[in-house]
């Protein structure tokens, strides 16, 4: 599902030159479960942006789904983000002025489905993450747990073959934890791809494969 | 839903930034009255100019005898010349671009007296056809000078309204008798008010009227005053001048091209400056409208600009969730757009209320009266939405362009 051949990526120029990733080669077959860990400043977040397809790498091959993301541009790069690829951040991310119905709505608006369709969809997922009587809450009127659920949601909103998810659990207590990483599974169960970036070694422990990052490099695969 | 998805996010950001909306909006509104009240007001002078032209009369051009300053078949410069009444009907005869003409014999501080009100006026003795040349209108009751009053050189005159005034105060006058020079006449009409922002010898509404036969007889006078033509074409003005000098200057013994033998005021050369002053106003008017409304804009671009700042992160997010660039820029061109047209509205409603109320009086026939036209509220629309989009663009573009990556960190 996701071939990574080579990649580099490079900020800045001359003595500022900084070299986030260097020479990744990654294979994530479909329907698995796949660890990202490592220290901070390791690269973790450079390379989930650019298997989300919010940056594109400087060098070397990406393919996602057999499709050559080095020649998409902005608007294509944007449908992939939309259509493809659902993300769960470690702080939520939610629109804090909108509810939680809308929250989980708006990949579908970009997407351009009916409302019809996208009333059903998200009461259908809300119940699925245990929060349809919360449909017109306002994050501010969550638990972290809660708001998790709710940015799983939305990630699930265009049933994207690709979870991608960074720190899902970072801000959250054990209990919460606990109860996001059963989700996952759920997931994962249900034939979703999954590639987290944790520090859990519950998640970590659960995940088919784990990849460190050291320095920008793969140091070892240790599954 | 993407529109209502807009407004409702324009709601939100503006309540967000409630003083500064209001502050951003209220530019908008200054800077719509400034140029649709100065617009107005230009249209609504332009219109006066040309209307108080109009009161003295249209395309005319009136002549006056001078002297002759080149010497010419024998004759010295210097030369004092006088017309006579013959020479208007000569005028007439030989010149077929001719459409009106009449002469006119003045003489002021003539006294009338109507009971125990005298008041010392000009008097000036003219033909019918003066009526539509100058547009001299009756008020409604009596007439202007007619055929038959020449013809019998009867005792009648015509009042200007304000001698009227001076003599028979708020009665009516018409069919009444006044004495002239101790002559008893018989009031014929009064002149109906006019405005009128130029004259010769005196506005119109301090000048009598009676019949050029009657006058010469009175008075005595020889020559006239001076004529005023009116041609078929005013636009052809100039040639006429030319034959008028022509025809004169064979008659009197003038050199052709003697400027100074014949006095000529061409209403149509005044018009045309009064008409390039109009012009001038209006483009002044409209610049200093512009540039207000241009000062308005840069507030929207201001508002936009924080409202792209304070929003970086929401922006990066919806990108991250799939938002084409194009969604996001057309986004805060809404938003942008929106404060425009809210401030543009109530600016025209506002500006549309001081033109209703605007308070008619003596001013009205110096500057006229404030028009609130279609093609005013078209020039404010666009010039609107032309400085809505622009001061909109850039903030717009910036957050289109934003790195979803940075944005989401942010």
């Amino acid at each position: 599902m996701i071939k990574m051949k080579k990649i580099e990526k490079i900020y800045g120029t001359g003595t500022a030159k900084v070299e986030a990733l260097r020479g990744i080669d990654l294979d994530i077959k479909k329907n698995e479960f796949f660890g990202l860990i490592g220290p901070s400043g390791s690269g973790k977040s450079t390379l989930m942006n650019i298997i989300g397809c919010l940056d594109v790498p400087t060098s070397g091959e990406y393919y996602f789904e057999e499709k050559d993301i080095k020649s998409f541009n902005h608007n294509q790069l944007a449908e992939i983000r939309n259509e493809k690829i659902g993300f769960v951040f470690q702080n939520f991310n939610l629109l804090p002025y909108a509810t939680t119905f809308e929250n989980v709505e708006i990949p579908m608006i970009f997407k351009g489905a009916r409302a019809k369709e996208r009333k059903a969809r998200t009461m259908e997922l809300l119940d699925a993450v245990g929060l349809a009587g919360r449909a017109h809450h306002k994050p501010s009127e969550l638990s972290g747990g809660e708001m998790q659920r709710v940015a799983i949601a939305r990630a699930l909103a265009n049933n994207p073959s690709l979870i991608l998810a960074d720190e899902p659990t970072g801000n959250l207590d054990t209990k919460s934890g606990d109860e996001i990483l059963a989700i996952f599974e759920n997931l994962w169960k249900q034939g979703h791809t999954l590639v987290v970036i944790t520090h859990n070694p519950n998640i970590s422990k659960r995940a088919q494969k784990v990849v460190k990052l050291k320095d920008g490099s793969i140091e070892n695969n240790n599954r | 839903m993407k529109s209502f998805m807009f407004l409702s996010q324009f709601v939100r950001d503006m309540r967000a930034q409630k003083l500064r909306t209001f502050l951003t909006i209220f530019g908008i509104i200054w800077g719509t009255i400034s140029i649709v009240l100065l617009l107005g007001f230009g249209v609504g002078l332009g219109r006066q100019l040309k209307k108080n032209l109009h009161g003295l009369g249209e395309g005319l051009v009136i002549l006056w005898p001078g002297k002759t300053s080149i010497p010419y078949q024998g004759m010295g410069r210097g030369r004092q010349l006088h017309f006579r009444e013959d020479d208007a009907f000569l005028l007439e005869r030989e010149i077929q671009q001719i459409k009106y003409i009449c002469p006119e014999y003045a003489r002021w501080g003539v006294e009338l007296k109507q009971q125990k009100n005298t008041y010392a006026a000009q008097v000036r003795g003219v033909y019918p056809v003066y009526r539509l040349m100058r547009n001299a209108i009756p008020s409604r009751e009596g007439r202007f000078l007619n055929p038959v009053d020449i013809d019998k050189k009867r005792r009648v005159i015509f009042l200007g309204n304000k001698v009227k005034e001076e003599l028979f105060k708020d009665d009516s006058a018409e069919g009444k008798y006044i004495t002239l020079n101790g002559i008893p006449f018989q009031v014929v009409g009064v002149l109906k008010e006019k405005h009128q922002n130029s004259s010769y010898g005196g506005r119109d509404e301090y000048t009598t009227y009676i019949p050029a036969t009657t006058f010469s007889t009175i008075f005595g006078h020889k020559y006239i005053s001076n004529m005023i033509v009116q041609g078929h074409d005013p636009r052809q003005n100039k040639a006429l001048q030319e034959r008028i000098l022509q025809v004169l200057g064979k008659k009197y013994r003038f050199h052709p091209e003697d400027r100074e033998a014949l006095w000529v005021w061409d209403l149509m050369e005044s018009e045309k400056v009064f008409m390039a002053m109009g012009i001038g106003f209006n483009i002044f008017f409209s610049l200093v409208g512009a540039f207000t409304l241009i000062v308005g804009g840069i507030g929207v671009s201001n508002i936009m600009n924080v409202v792209v700042e304070e929003r970086t992160r929401e922006i990066g997010l919806k990108m991250a969730l799939g938002a084409k660039k194009g969604f996001v820029l057309s986004q805060f061109l809404f938003e942008t757009l929106m404060i425009t047209l809210i401030g543009g509205a109530i600016g025209l409603a506002i500006s549309y209320g001081i033109i209703a109320v605007f308070p008619a009086g003596e001013i009205e026939q110096y500057i006229g009266r404030p028009t609130l036209s279609l093609g005013v509220a078209l020039v404010a629309v666009a010039l609107l939405g032309l400085i809505g989009f622009i001061s909109g663009f850039g903030p717009a573009k910036r957050a289109a362009n934003l790195n979803p990556v940075e944005a989401i960190r942010s």
